[in-house]
């Protein structure tokens, strides 16, 4: 499991000056931010702003725009499923459908005790064991559903 | 060291079925019989059906056992450590597997044989002598050479590599920069992340001619954040190479200065695309650029940048070394060299398998991939990606080439080939293949990102009856609106899987079926 500090302003701003002088240093940045608080508060875009000198505009423009950066903290694992092809031709949509029937959530959703988010993704680059996941980092592949409901309950947790 | 040496894939496809567990069980086995045991966690082979495939290095060569699960592993050890004995997981000598015997190994002549995080493991087997011989030469001289072997970009576009860095030497400018684009976004394709986990000096040796080519100090790699086995293993290379002067200041003691810096990207297939690449290295949104001006031009922050692929970009080497000649003997037509194609979805044998251009469909999906793992009838096979177009088997004739699968309305991208089954619904397929799009659009053109909602919602119709003919006809004009006005190949190409599913499969949309005999 992820372990992630509470938001520190002051923590945040030795992470963005840090990296501040490389080359397009905005994605590090948020990617750092993430990495240690688990989601990009809401005072970090005014934050990385001020210090890259950006429009508030621009910097929430990129933090909306890709799909791994999350505004609200996530649950205490991540289960990512592959929807993609490959993962298709090998059972993968009931696969999906059993997760969110388990969980009682649908995808880009988290279970109300905060325990799981449940997120699709697209190729794990897995695609000769498929079908593939991925929870919170770790790869899991050749899945079914004995192995899904494992990964469930390992999630649970 | 001087144990045993076996060796378990720390490949990530060999890690999700295992692979860490089975190193860990063999290390336990190796301890309690006191056996000293040296355990290299190699790159993959690519048999992947066979994986976790455990190696130990025997007096008369490699001996492999696989698929080794944590319950066969103390046994497996005990075979492997009585100098490869028998147990009935025992391969022999993986070279000698026709799958992999039978393939012509140039990109991934080392891959899942070497010790990936060891820079003189890839020496000794070859690595740097491409660079060697770059060094003796002029500039122009490693451009000509990379012209000459024919070799096209391999991340889908298939644009000729020697032109691309003709243009970037060709252009004055104080500082220039070499990306590689490791997004490797297309469903059904790993080839990029198997060579960066099992063979990563040879792409960071391909960067560095590139950049001596082309007059470059600065190289990226742009690796998508799907991919942490990648991205730790290239890391760790990168700072070995630097560390014995591979990179730096002076490559290898040469005048030449070159570096190189990993960079995650944050889940957006669109960056995929070189120009939303470049974007987003420079930490913005990934848009699709206009082209003119060519990054070749104005590449990655105004200055003039080669953008290639992985494979391309790993290929460089061996070039080098042997000779543009060499690589350009291999191949058919305007396909030079060999391609390192994927097998993937529901196929027996999945995998891994360069092999020359000119190998036909069927004999990938059928004698290589030895047809479905469900041992049902294949159905459709998608070659190329998300944005490739779905094959029926009557097509099974066209052979691996660039123009042979444009001109039956594909494409062969990246390389990867996805099998399906007769439970296949390709109407289904294509409303995925609309749902992608407008999924991953950058957003910039209408009919992209307008376009592929409403394909969605025009396949509903035609999958719910709902005036079908009309609802058909609606869909095939989409996507030619789509095929036109589209500024890149997501909402460009989205059209081939939509398109090809309806021609092949009419019935899956309700539809009489085609004759066979008009394939
Ligand atoms: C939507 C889209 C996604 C793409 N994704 C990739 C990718 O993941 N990897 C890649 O190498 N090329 C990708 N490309 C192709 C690149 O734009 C470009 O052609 C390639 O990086 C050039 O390198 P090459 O000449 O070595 O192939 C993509 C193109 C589009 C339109
Ligand atoms: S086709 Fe789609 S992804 Fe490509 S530039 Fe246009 S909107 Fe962006
Ligand atoms: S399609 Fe699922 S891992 Fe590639």
């Amino acid at each position: 499991m992820p372990s992630y500090v509470p938001w520190d302003a002051e923590a945040a701003r030795a992470i963005i000056v840090g990296k501040q002088a490389q080359p397009g240093a905005l994605m590090p940045i948020l990617q750092a931010l993430q990495d240690e608080f688990g989601s990009i508060h809401r005072e970090a875009e005014p934050l990385i702003a001020d210090i890259l000198n950006l429009s508030r505009a621009e910097v929430h423009g990129v933090v909306t725009f890709y799909h791994d950066f999350r505004q609200q903290p996530a649950g205490r694992h991540v289960l990512k499923l592959c929807r993609a092809e490959s993962c298709q031709a090998r059972g993968s949509d009931a696969l999906a459908a059993r997760a969110a029937a388990r969980l009682g959530i649908a995808f880009g959703d988290t279970t109300a005790d905060g325990s799981v988010t449940l997120e699709p993704v697209y190729c794990l680059g897995l695609c000769s064991v498929s079908p593939a996941a991925m929870l919170d980092g770790k790869v899991v592949a050749r899945l079914d559903g004995k192995k899904l409901d494992a990964l469930l309950a390992e999630a649970d947790r | 060291m001087n144990g045993l040496r076996i060796y378990v894939p720390g490949d990530a496809a060999a890690v999700a079925v295992g692979a860490d567990d089975v190193a860990a069980a063999i290390k336990a086995a190796a301890a309690r019989s006191g056996t000293p045991v040296d355990i290299v966690r190699n790159g993959s082979r690519g048999l992947h059906w066979l994986e976790p495939m455990v190696e130990v290095a025997t007096g008369q060569g490699r001996i492999a056992y696989g698929p080794v699960a944590v319950s066969d592993a103390a046994a497996v050890f005990k075979a492997l450590a009585a100098n490869g004995a028998k147990h009935p997981l025992r391969l022999g000598n993986p070279e000698d597997i026709p799958y992999l015997k039978n393939q012509t190994r140039l990109t991934f002549a080392r891959c899942g044989i070497v010790d990936p995080r060891s820079l003189d493991d890839y020496c000794a087997h070859g690595g740097y002598k491409g660079l060697s011989r770059a060094l003796t030469m002029q500039a122009v001289a490693v451009v000509e050479e990379v012209t000459q072997s024919g070799l096209r970009g391999r991340g889908g576009a298939g644009f000729p590599t020697g032109i691309k860095w003709k243009t970037v030497a060709d252009t004055a400018a104080e500082q220039k920069y070499v990306v590689c684009n490791a997004d490797e976004g297309d469903s059904g394709t790993f080839a990029d992340r198997m060579i960066m986990e099992g063979d990563p000096f040879v792409l960071i040796e391909g960067m560095t001619i590139a950049g001596i080519a082309v007059g470059a100090t600065q190289g990226y790699v742009y690796i998508r954040s799907e991919y942490p086995h990648a991205i730790a293993v290239l890391n760790e290379a990168i700072a070995a190479a630097r560390k014995r002067g591979m990179l730096g200041k002076s490559v290898g003691g040469s005048p030449h200065a070159f570096d190189l810096e990993v960079r995650v990207g944050a889940g957006a297939y669109v960056c995929g695309e070189e120009t939303a690449l470049l974007d987003s290295l420079e930490g913005k949104r990934g848009m699709v650029r206009a082209k003119p001006p060519l990054p070749a031009h104005k590449g990655l922050f105004g200055k003039p940048t080669v953008i290639n692929n992985v494979l391309s970009l790993a290929t460089i080497p061996i070039i080098l070394e042997k000779g543009g000649a060499f690589y350009r003997d291999f191949g058919m037509g305007k396909s030079r060299g060999t391609m390192p194609i994927q097998l993937a979805g529901n196929i027996k044998y999945p995998g891994l398998y360069e092999t020359a251009f000119g190998v036909t469909l069927g004999e990938l999906v059928e004698d290589i991939g030895g047809g479905t793992a469900t041992g049902r009838p294949v159905r459709a096979v998608q070659v190329g990606g998300p944005l490739g177009a779905y094959f029926p088997c009557a097509l099974f004739n066209v052979p691996f080439d660039y123009e042979a699968f444009a001109q039956a309305d594909g494409l062969i991208g990246h390389g990867g080939v996805v099998v399906f089954d007769d439970t296949v619904d390709m109407a289904k397929q294509a409303r995925f293949a609309m749902e992608f799009c407008a999924i991953e659009s950058c957003g910039k053109c209408t009919p992209c990102r307008v376009g592929s909602t409403r394909g969605v919602e025009v396949i509903d119709r035609i999958i719910a009856d709902r005036d079908r003919a009309a609802n058909t006809a609606l869909l095939e004009d989409l996507c030619n609106t789509m095929k036109f006005g589209s500024l890149c190949a997501l909402g460009g190409f989205t059209p081939y899987p939509v398109m090809s599913a309806l021609t092949h499969f009419p019935e899956d949309f309700g539809a009489p079926p085609r004759l066979a005999a008009a394939e």
